[in-house]
């Protein structure tokens, strides 16, 4: 008897829905702020995307793919082409991973396989958190006093050598951070059990495991790849910029052109045939970076093994 | 029965690894504990080779280059206030926006508010929005961004002069669009690392809090938020010392002037900034000042990177 004059105080204790209540309100208002943020968040990209493929885009043909760029300043009409600054960006991006991915694998391996939780691994992942958080541009200005300005190299100061060696700066954490986290990954069983047939630790690691942790680091690879190729403050006091083409093995001791680089010059040149170069190679950069972005999904979809 | 144990022999002798078996196997481990190291190498090197090359800055001019904002090569005065305060505003400020924005977005993207092939589609967007270049960033800011907001700015000139952040006309490049920009480029840093940490948050601590008649937000703000918050004040983190390092876009768009002035709307410097304009033309003490600079710079975004780490061992909540 009690009770039910209890539950009679409650005048709609009924299980419906109510709109009006302060509580659903509040609700709802915060979901819209929360919708109405990821439409700002997202608002930018579309932007830039737009402009890039209609300023660049619509420049677009083969002799622009092929020249080399017209100083500025220059009497003709035309500003020439990116051809010398594509080839730039794939060169100096590959002198990078050349340097980055030997080093950032064989420490993921060290980190994943042989350290034991020890002093040692736990400051070598620090350092490598560490060193993923050093600003880019110090990263150059670090080459610039090791490398260009001692001449150690051969001899040569401003290079694409140079500009590689400051991106790889950037790159090596990322690959390590993916080989150790990869390799983690992997099943402890087969290590067990390749340990069990007799197999030696080189044998497990790079029969077994590696293979089986190869398409989480191809995937942090192809990331760090991208991130290379659009990173323009690194390379403006080590590479420098060219307006040439490269015709010999040798010219990879001597400035090197890039997109970035191209795009940051003749972004703030007073003239117009100049920031019309800008915007298409932006069109070409951004093609790359996301080419690569895409091929790196495709890298941590494909089910292996 | 002896034959028995012979042929049993036979088939199960142990072999022994020749060898150069073992050497290779030694040899790896060796190779790779070295690449490991050579992580350990690089960072302290580029540590004290910025040391070294910025000490003749740092006796001649010591804390008196955090103060003052002379930059002046012919007659060898050097201070990089001006650039000191552009880094920490410019980064703050922008930081200040991108929060609730990447956590807004983030908030969106785990909470199924929309179907699955909505959310995937802003979660895909916003991850490409980190794979623009800043170069390309800085180039859109120049050419559509500045000039497009340029009138909104004169126009708050004018109605809010009186306040001093407000004081000064927009007639270009200065500080505000560069936190513009800067806010574009640490958004999905915030939203990526904020998301990640959400939807870490297990399951049946959402499911309970439902069950007992809260609403979403009311868990949000009561149970998952507060699980995830090691996570999110760590990418916050990152994010602040990656607004500090940022360089290309904030160069294009910042100005770069070492006069100091109040207002947002005027040109300023940042101190990666004013290593990227400068560092290619500098020479003697215009180098060994500028290194200075990339010195406290280094240290700062040093110093965020392992409040970052630190932060997010100590606040995580272990279910």
């Amino acid at each position: 008897m009690n009770k039910n004059t209890e539950f009679v105080k409650y005048k709609d204790n009924n299980l419906e829905y109510k709109p009006k209540l302060a509580r659903n309100i509040f609700n709802k208002l915060l979901t819209s702020i929360v919708m109405i943020f990821s439409i700002i968040a997202i608002t930018p990209l579309c932007l830039v995307l737009i402009y890039v493929l209609i300023k660049g885009g619509s420049q677009l043909n083969l002799s622009l793919l092929l020249l080399e760029p017209e100083p500025p300043g220059a009497v003709s009409s035309s500003a020439g082409g990116i051809g010398n600054a594509i080839v730039g960006t794939i060169v100096i991006t590959g002198i990078a991973s050349l340097i980055s991915i030997p080093i950032g694998v064989g420490g993921g391996i060290y980190l994943a396989e042989y350290s034991k939780g020890g002093i040692f691994s736990k400051f070598i992942r620090f350092g490598t958190n560490v060193l993923s958080g050093v600003p880019s541009i110090i990263a150059g200005v670090f080459i610039y006093a090791v490398i260009v300005v001692t001449k150690i190299i051969l001899g040569s100061s401003f290079s694409g050598i140079a500009g590689g060696m400051a991106l790889s700066i950037l790159i090596l954490p990322m690959v390590i951070k993916t080989t150790d986290e990869g390799l983690k990954l992997v099943s402890d069983d087969l290590r067990k059990g390749a340990l069990g047939l007799g197999a030696s630790m080189y044998t497990t690691i790079v029969e077994i495991t590696l293979p089986h942790a190869f398409k989480s680091i191809a995937t942090g690879i192809v990331l760090g790849l991208a991130r290379a190729a659009g990173e323009t403050a690194p390379l403006i006091f080590t590479a420098l910029f060219s307006y040439y083409h490269i015709s010999s093995f040798n010219d990879i001791f001597y400035e090197m052109s890039s997109l970035s680089v191209l795009i940051y010059n003749f972004a703030l040149e007073p003239y117009k045939a100049q920031n019309q170069l800008a915007w298409a190679a932006s069109f070409i950069l951004i093609l790359i970076v996301l080419i690569l972005n895409l091929l790196s999904r495709i890298f941590s979809k494909r089910t292996s093994y | 029965m002896d034959k028995v144990q012979s042929e049993h022999n036979n088939k199960f002798t142990l072999r022994i690894r020749s060898k150069t078996d073992q050497w290779i196997d030694s040899g790896f481990k060796k190779i790779t504990i070295s690449m490991a190291a050579t992580v350990a190498l690089v960072l302290f090197s580029i540590l004290i080779v910025v040391f070294l090359e910025s000490k003749p800055s740092i006796q001649n001019y010591g804390i008196n280059f955090l103060i003052t904002s002379d930059w002046d090569p012919v007659n060898n005065r050097y201070g990089a206030f001006t650039a000191i305060y552009g880094t920490i505003i410019t980064s703050l400020l922008s930081l200040l926006i991108a929060i609730p924005l990447g956590v807004g977005t983030a908030i969106l993207l785990t909470e199924k508010i929309f179907s699955k092939k909505v959310t995937q589609l802003i979660g895909l967007m916003v991850e490409l929005l980190a794979a623009i270049p800043s170069v390309v960033l800085g180039l859109w800011a120049v050419f559509v961004m500045e000039p497009f907001i340029r009138p909104l700015l004169n126009y708050v000139h004018s109605h809010f002069g009186w306040i001093p952040i407000f004081s000064t006309e927009a007639v270009g490049p200065g500080l505000l669009p560069a936190i513009l920009i800067l806010i574009v480029m640490i958004l999905p840093i915030i939203t990526a690392i904020s998301r990640d940490s959400l939807e870490q948050v297990p399951k049946r601590l959402r499911e309970a809090s439902y069950g007992i008649g809260a609403t979403r937000w009311c868990t949000l703000f009561n149970i998952i938020l507060p699980a995830a918050i090691s996570g999110i004040t760590g990418g916050v983190l990152l994010a602040l010392g990656r607004a500090m390092g940022e360089t290309m876009a904030v160069t294009m768009i910042i100005g770069n002037s070492n006069n100091f002035s109040w207002s947002l709307f005027a040109p300023g410097y940042t101190i990666s900034a004013m290593l990227a304009n400068q560092f290619g033309e500098a020479d003697g003490g215009q180098i060994s000042s500028l290194m200075y600079a990339a010195f406290i710079l280094m240290v700062m975004t040093l110093l965020i990177n392992i409040l970052a780490q630190w932060l997010v061992k100590k606040l995580s909540l272990k279910y």
